[in-house]
């Protein structure tokens, strides 16, 4: 699904990751943990090729193509999503007008014709009630007066909508409380399948214990410096960062 | 309509519009009848002539030209405009038919002309539009060629004509209301709509009536060389209401054709007046060749209580426009409203605004303004709120927003208040912004183009103004929209 080998890049002018290796399988869900300034948000961004990140040197390769060669929206076409960790408000956009635009956006690339506005609306409606979110999610404007909670709480909605292959979640359960946690983590549990991977980018264990990972990864300084099962992720949890720099 | 017919409606739209840059662009191969270039008192007695009008009439016309001879051009907007020759116009042309200057019905009306109209989307046969029945006065160059519906009207005594008929029709009512809200001596342009108007609309909606359907005057430019000068008066007795909607568009030409027109509105009490445009005129080419001088004069008079007037715009065409929709509100707890959606390309000038005066107790105003600037354009929004002495409990809300695409264009804001009254309320917001990086990351992310993500940007930030609009002309104009902002990228 995602190999990136070797790579080095910067956000704006600034090095933040310093060769970084790292292999994901169809199915695999990859935490990544890390301290503040580690580069997983860089990482996240990188992959979804937001603009203010550059990778000088290295490669990653997504289902056999050149993942840095491609546009953003081309990537977001081909089945990459990322969960953004401050997703931004557009007034005046509903949310569902937003939503098939993409929808269509991405059929449209991949050769498909547009899917009509009365399936779509059965489409998402079914969505969310299989998350348990409420339908006045789509009339409202894109994240505009959205609480902290429902914002994330969209990002995962967009999810389920668009189907992505690699989903890339940036800190997602930042700035949860207990329930919102478990919506968004119901929301990805759902979502799990044998040929979706997840890249969870988190702070805390705490996430971790509603999504079951394949893998813990632990970024240090732009490189990952330990990986392990879930238990890795309680050794940190246990021990802070500072045990594996040492 | 539901937000699931609106969605199909404009899908399919948006795909007819994107696949040209101006499709109203092309001219209609009809023979016309075009008085030669040239103004003076001898071509006002020939316009008046051809519309066999009365003496007071003409009398109205040639003061209006010798007043205007007096006048200075006006500087004070915020517009680079070229001189314009005057002797080099001409001002009147009518397609050759008989029956296209009086046509009985519309079986007479010449069929190319239909084709035209059916090629702009306004088709003239009375069938039910997308949206429902909408009437329609079809004005081409400096006469109507048909007006729709008119028997369904009539039987509710709605008067809906062109303007040379009702003063033929119904001179009373025209002698009575003409110049009571834009004198003919009010500024430059609208002396010289006053002195050598052609057609235009004329609405009268009895006491009490709610207009059954929506109204529209879609005009046309087809001729080169020549002026449109439209004059439209709609007057909304006691407790009646009506919507009405224009159109306008003109051919692709290399020259600047000049449009003067001024629009009266009068509201009777308990009245409500609703008044929309999508004005499309050729705004000229990418490097700023050609187009239409847009220099409009609109105003309503809320003289009854509880009256109300609410302008509706979305300006995209013109290479200038210069167009101030405004509300005098006389009766008490009267309101006007001014929503306005201006997008300026290439090397468009646009400056528009609205005048709020205030004059009855207890009157309301709301203005909600939207600015969008591209390429090399300027577009400036120019507002007053007036509050005379007696105007007790006045409110005003006005909110101006402008949002820039691009390095090289310009939004500016004059927003001027007035008040003699201390116990007045008066609100003003403004905010200029551009496309955030943000947003346009979040929409790549999602699988969003560059260019549909700046439509759907755009799209949300004139929402407040296309919601006020009648479903089909919303569609129109988010479309229409869309297709100004081709090239706003790169």
């Amino acid at each position: 699904m995602l190999e990136i080998k070797d790579i080095f890049a910067k956000a704006g002018d600034k090095e933040i990751l310093k060769n970084l290796n790292l292999s994901v399988k169809p199915g695999e869900v990859h935490a990544i943990m890390g301290p503040n300034g580690s580069g997983k948000s860089t990482m996240g961004n990188l992959l979804a090729g937001m603009p203010h990140v550059t990778a000088t040197s290295g490669s990653v390769t997504y289902q056999g193509k050149d993942l840095l060669q491609m546009e953003p929206e081309d990537r977001a076409a081909e089945g990459v999503f990322l969960a953004f960790q401050y997703p931004v408000e557009i007034p005046g956009v509903n949310n569902m007008y937003f939503l098939r635009t993409a929808y269509n956006a991405q059929r449209k690339h991949r050769g498909e014709e547009n899917l009509d506005s009365a399936s779509f609306l059965r489409m998402v409606k079914e969505k969310i009630k299989q998350l348990h979110m409420s339908d006045d999610l789509l009339k409202r404007p894109v994240n505009v007066g959205f609480s902290g909670g429902e914002k994330k709480r969209n990002e995962v909605f967009q999810m389920a909508v668009l189907e992505p292959n690699l989903a890339i979640m940036d800190e997602t359960d930042s700035g949860l409380d207990i329930d919102a946690l478990r919506v968004v983590a119901d929301g990805v549990n759902q979502l799990r399948s044998p040929d979706r991977s997840f890249i969870i980018i988190t702070h805390y264990q705490r996430l971790l214990d509603y999504i079951e990972p394949d893998f813990v990864h632990v970024l240090v300084d732009g490189q990952i410096v330990k990986s392990g099962t879930k238990k890795l992720a309680l050794e940190l949890e246990e021990q802070g960062y500072g045990w594996l720099e040492n | 309509m539901s937000e699931l017919n609106t969605n199909v409606v404009e899908n399919q739209l948006v795909r007819e519009r994107a696949s040209q840059r101006y499709k109203e662009g092309f001219v209609t191969d009809i023979k016309s009848i075009t008085i030669p270039p040239g103004l003076n008192e001898d071509t006002i007695r020939l316009i008046s002539k051809k519309k066999n009008e009365p003496e007071w009439l003409l009398e109205y016309r040639l003061n209006a030209y010798r007043h205007w001879l007096t006048m200075p051009t006006p500087d004070w907007a915020k517009l680079k405009v070229p001189e314009i020759d005057f002797q080099a116009i001409s001002y009147y042309s009518s397609p050759e038919t008989k029956a296209a200057n009086a046509p009985k019905s519309l079986d007479e009306v010449d069929p190319r002309i239909l084709e035209t109209y059916e090629k702009l989307g306004v088709p003239l046969h009375e069938r039910e539009r997308l949206a429902g029945v909408v009437a329609v006065d079809a004005v081409f160059d400096s006469v109507s060629v048909g007006t729709t519906f008119r028997k369904e009207l009539a039987e509710v005594g709605v008067i809906f004509c062109s303007f040379s008929e009702a003063v033929k029709d119904h001179p009373e009512i025209v002698k009575k209301y003409l110049s009571t809200v834009v004198s003919a001596r009010d500024n430059y342009f609208a002396a010289l709509n006053a002195a050598v108007f052609s057609d235009g609309s004329f609405v009268y909606i009895p006491k009490g009536v709610r207009c059954p359907m929506e109204l529209s005057t879609y005009f046309r430019i087809n001729a080169n060389h020549t002026g449109q000068f439209e004059r439209t008066l709609i007057v909304a007795e006691a407790g009646s209401y009506v919507s009405y909607l224009e159109g306008c568009t003109a051919p692709m030409r290399d020259e600047n054709q000049l449009h003067a027109a001024v629009v009266e509105l009068v509201a009777m009490d308990d009245a409500t007046i609703k008044y929309s445009t999508v004005q499309n005129w050729y705004p000229g080419d990418e490097n700023g060749v050609g187009g239409i001088y847009n220099f409009v004069t609109k105003r309503g008079n809320c003289l009854g209580k509880n009256s109300k007037i609410s302008w509706t715009q979305v300006e995209t065409g013109s290479a200038i426009t210069w167009k101030y929709p405004s509300c005098i509100l006389r009766g008490d707890n009267s309101s006007g409203e001014f929503y306005s959606v201006a997008l300026t390309n290439n090397y468009q000038q646009a400056d528009t605004g609205t005048k709020m005066i205030h004059i009855g107790k207890n009157t309301k105003s709301t203005i909600i303004t939207k600015g969008i600037s591209v390429g090399k354009s300027q577009n400036s929004y120019r507002g007053i709120v007036r509050v005379a002495k007696g105007a007790d409990n006045a409110r005003n809300f006005s909110q101006c927003d402008s949002l820039l695409i691009g390095k090289e264009c310009g939004a500016h804001t004059f927003p001027y208040t007035e008040s003699a009254n201390m116990t007045a309320t008066l609100e003003h917001e403004a905010t200029t912004s551009k496309i955030s990086e943000d947003q346009m990351n979040y929409c790549l992310q999602r699988g969003i183009p560059e260019e549909e993500a700046i439509s759907l940007i755009v799209d949300g930030f004139c929402k407040q103004v296309f919601k006020e609009l009648p479903m089909e002309f919303a569609v129109e104009a988010k479309a229409l929209l869309d297709v100004s902002l081709e090239g706003a990228i790169g």
